[in-house]
Order: structure tokens, then C-alpha cells, then sequence
């Protein structure tokens, strides 16, 4: 079957059957991913925090669906969530930001 | 600052979702949509339970009535300032303080609506708690702040050594006003630092004071432990407040909160994260196994839900005034599928969390 849409939020729910194309793998990484987001030093509440930013900066929409329901289920609320995501752009943004200064040395090493 | 109600009850609206027939029809895919769940009953008997009985009642929870000061967008009451004629009268209280001695139930439980606002509700409280009874009330915080008649509750409360349980969404405005009504915030706080001023959820006293969290939307409540550490954190640093537990408390899929979710297009996806999250561990905790439930005009229910469904107990006598102990425990619990909202994940009931496994 073709496929019409890039993204389609049923794929979330199937996102278990990744083990079909690769058993061993598959498993092993479901038991990391699970281990990464149990109460340990960070609660689950800043875990699913975490993910929610990254997610904004990977740019994944199933990551996106699921912490921004995984972050109230946690007890987050909107306001927490939205610096969360500000903290993702606030790096992102300055990650080209700091970039100038290799730019700027760039330019003063050939300028007059 | 006063409430702004959120909308009127779906009685007063004379919406059909008003009816316990038509949520059941609704919850068991007679309605809207297709019947793709599995039953409730059928997980109880995956359990090896015939049927789910009670054990002895420990709780006499009693609705004292519908009217409230708020609008709660999630009410499984359906409580509001237009239910004025459903509030339990004193020949119904009497009967019900009867009860209390003759089978020597430990604890008295009182919601609403508003209980307050129920005329009789102070010489009932004085009554039980003056019988040696924990009486615990479940008080909306606003209602403290209402009017002036109410002012003095918190007092009143400590007099009778009332043990307190108060819903609080959030630790902030914008996630308690948007479930419970503008300005529910504000004079939700005014009231707990009225109840700590007289020493309510301070070591020493006695005084317990214990909030309800219930989540805003369609997602079900974190850890209770962590959600309570979160909350004394966070109300004790910006209010200065403190209380003692925190119940974290499912929304079921019911009254009002049946109508947000159908009327938000969630209520397939509610329904089946209460599914996934079923946890048979819950089960011999559940609240409806030492809880007995009564409505405002005396009939008896398995619970505050079944109450708002209109389905009542399965035994020879389902009112007060026939009231028998003995044929009472001899009932099945009546099972629906809003069961599952009391056995999702660590489990829900009046007293939060029931499993931590």
C-alpha cells in the first residue's frame, strides 16, 4: 500500500512493532528507553520535561504528541512546558548564534 | 473575588447526558460511538471474581445534596447553583445518624455539591462528630469564601475536629480556574491559609487537611507521592501554605466530565487509555468494597459514580429507610464500564491512589 501521508499519529501506537524488522535490538532499546524514564535523581515529571524540549529540537511530531501528553500525565503544567520549549529554542538559537564568533574571527583574519 | 461559573448543569440545560440512562448508553457503545471496549465484568472475571462483593463497610459516605457555589467543568455531580431542590432533609439525616450508631461505622463521609450549603449540614457534623465519628468533608475552598455566613467554617471545622479534603487542580491560576471557574483560584487560597491560620495541616495539631488532585483534561493524574511533593513545594513557597496528603483522583467518564470529553472529541481516546491503564491490582482495594453510598433523597449505592448513574445497589433493600446490614452484604457490586476510570494505573478512589504496584 502506497503511502499518502509523511506523518500519520496512528503510528505512534505502532511504535512497539519496531521489533518485527529487528527482534534483539528492538527489545533492548525498549528496555533502555524504559529504564531512562523511571524516578531516578530527575523525576519522571522533569524526564518527560527533558523530552518534550528535545523533541521540539529533533523536530519529531510523535515525540511532540507523546510528551505533550506525557508532561501533564506527569503533572507539568502549560507554563512549565513552554520554557521547557524555550530552553530547546533558547540553545538552539544560540548554537548559531555562538557560531558568529567563528564567523566574525573568519572575517577579521581576511578583512583590513 | 467571588466565582464565575464555567457554564450551568446539564439538568438545568435539560441536556440528555443529565440521565444515567443515556451516559450508560453512551459508555456501553449504544451511543456515538462504535462498542469497542471490552466489558469491565469480563476483566473481574478474568480475576477469578464471579462477581465483586463487599467486604465490611468502614465508610458511610453520604451526598448531602446537589447545590454548589461552583459549575466544575469536570462534575461528576453535576452540582450547581440551579440545584437547589436536591439537598437531603433532616428526617433523612436523622435516619442516616441511626445507621451510623446502630452498625457502628467508623467514618463519615460528606460531599456534594457544596455539603455546607445543605441547611442541616452543621448539627449533622456536630452529631457524628459528638458520637465519636471521623467525620471528613469534602469542601470546595470557595465556598469558605462565598459569603459571610461561611467565614467561620474553618473554625467550626477544627471545633469537630472535621478531617478536611479539598480539590485543587493546580498550584496555579490558569489550570484551577479553567476546570473550576474564574476566581477559583484566588479564594481556594484565601481558604487554605484560613484553614492553616487555625491550624489545619500543621504537625501537632490533629487537623488534617488533605487536598484532591484531579487532572485538567484528558490525561490521567501523575504519582500521587510525586505530585504531592510537587504541591507542598510549590504552595508552601509561593502561598505559604501546607497540608498534609495528597489524593491524586481519576476523572470518570461521567456527567460533565462525559460531556467535555465528547464534546472535545477525546472521549475514544480517554476511554481506551483507561483501558490500557487497567491494573487488576487495584481491584481488592477499590472503594466501593467498604463504602457505602447514599443519595440525597436515602437511596444507597456502591459508590458516589453509581450514585450519578442511577444505579443502585443490587440487594433486596436500596433505601435508608429499609436499611439492613445483613442483605446489604450480600450484594454483587454493580459493575459498569466506568469502572475502569477506579482501576487505571496505581487505581483511583475518594482516598486517591489504591495500588503502588
Amino acid at each position: 500500500m502506497a503511502v499518502k501521508n509523511y506523518f500519520d499519529p496512528e503510528n505512534l501506537k505502532k511504535f512497539g512493532n519496531i521489533t518485527e524488522f529487528q527482534e534483539e535490538m528492538g527489545k533492548k532499546f525498549f528496555e533502555y528507553y524504559n529504564t531512562v524514564f523511571e524516578e531516578g535523581a530527575l523525576t519522571q515529571r522533569e524526564k518527560s520535561l527533558i523530552a518534550l524540549a528535545v523533541a521540539h529540537t529533533v523536530q519529531c511530531p510523535y515525540c511532540i504528541d507523546a510528551y505533550s501528553k506525557g508532561c501533564l500525565e506527569k503533572g507539568a503544567d502549560e507554563e512549565q512546558m513552554m520554557e521547557a520549549v524555550h530552553v530547546a529554542a533558547a540553545i538552539r538559537s544560540g548554537a548559531s548564534l555562538v557560531n558568529g564568533v567563528q564567523m566574525m574571527n573568519h572575517v577579521k583574519d581576511i578583512s583590513m | 473575588m467571588g466565582v464565575k461559573q464555567r457554564s450551568k448543569s446539564l439538568h438545568s440545560r435539560a441536556d440528555k447526558l443529565s440521565t444515567g440512562f443515556y451516559q450508560l448508553n453512551v459508555l456501553n457503545g449504544k451511543e456515538l460511538v462504535d462498542d469497542k471496549f471490552e466489558r469491565f465484568t469480563s476483566k473481574i472475571e478474568q480475576l477469578g471474581h464471579k462477581e465483586l462483593r463487599p467486604d465490611k463497610v468502614e465508610i458511610f459516605q453520604i451526598n448531602i445534596g446537589k447545590l454548589c457555589n461552583q459549575t466544575c467543568a469536570h462534575c461528576h455531580v453535576d452540582a450547581g447553583p440551579d440545584r437547589k431542590e436536591e439537598n437531603m432533609n433532616r428526617a433523612h439525616l436523622e435516619k442516616c445518624l441511626e445507621i451510623i450508631r446502630e452498625y457502628d461505622i467508623p467514618k463519615v463521609d460528606i460531599t456534594g455539591g457544596a455539603p455546607e450549603m445543605n441547611p442541616n449540614f452543621r448539627w449533622f457534623v456536630e452529631e457524628c462528630a459528638n458520637d465519636g465519628r471521623l467525620v471528613m468533608n469534602r469542601c470546595n475552598l470557595t465556598i469558605i469564601m462565598a459569603n459571610k455566613k461561611y467565614h467561620d467554617l474553618p473554625e467550626f471545622f477544627a471545633k469537630n475536629k472535621v478531617q478536611v479534603i479539598s480539590s485543587l487542580p493546580y498550584f496555579t491560576k490558569s489550570r484551577t480556574d479553567g476546570q473550576r471557574g474564574d476566581g477559583v483560584f484566588e479564594d481556594s487560597i484565601k481558604a487554605l491559609q484560613k484553614l492553616n491560620e487555625v491550624g489545619y495541616g500543621k504537625e501537632g495539631t490533629g487537623l488534617i487537611l488533605d487536598l484532591v488532585y484531579n487532572p485538567s483534561g484528558a490525561f490521567l493524574p501523575a504519582s500521587q507521592v510525586s505530585l504531592e511533593k510537587e504541591f507542598k513545594n510549590q504552595l508552601e513557597r509561593r502561598y505559604q501554605i501546607v497540608f498534609n496528603s495528597l489524593y491524586a483522583i481519576t476523572n470518570l467518564p461521567i456527567s460533565r466530565f462525559l460531556e467535555y470529553l465528547l464534546e472535545s472529541d477525546n472521549y475514544e481516546s480517554y476511554m481506551q487509555s483507561l483501558v490500557d491503564a487497567y491494573n487488576p491490582s487495584t481491584v481488592d482495594g477499590l472503594m466501593c468494597r467498604n463504602t457505602i453510598s447514599v443519595s440525597w433523597d436515602g437511596y444507597i449505592y456502591d459508590c458516589d459514580f453509581n450514585q450519578m448513574l442511577d444505579l443502585k445497589v443490587a440487594a433486596p433493600v436500596q433505601h435508608i429507610d429499609d436499611f439492613d446490614m445483613e442483605k446489604l452484604n450480600d450484594r454483587a457490586i454493580v459493575l459498569n464500564q466506568h469502572c475502569y476510570g477506579c482501576t487505571a494505573g496505581a487505581g483511583s478512589s475518594c482516598g486517591g491512589e489504591i495500588s503502588n504496584t
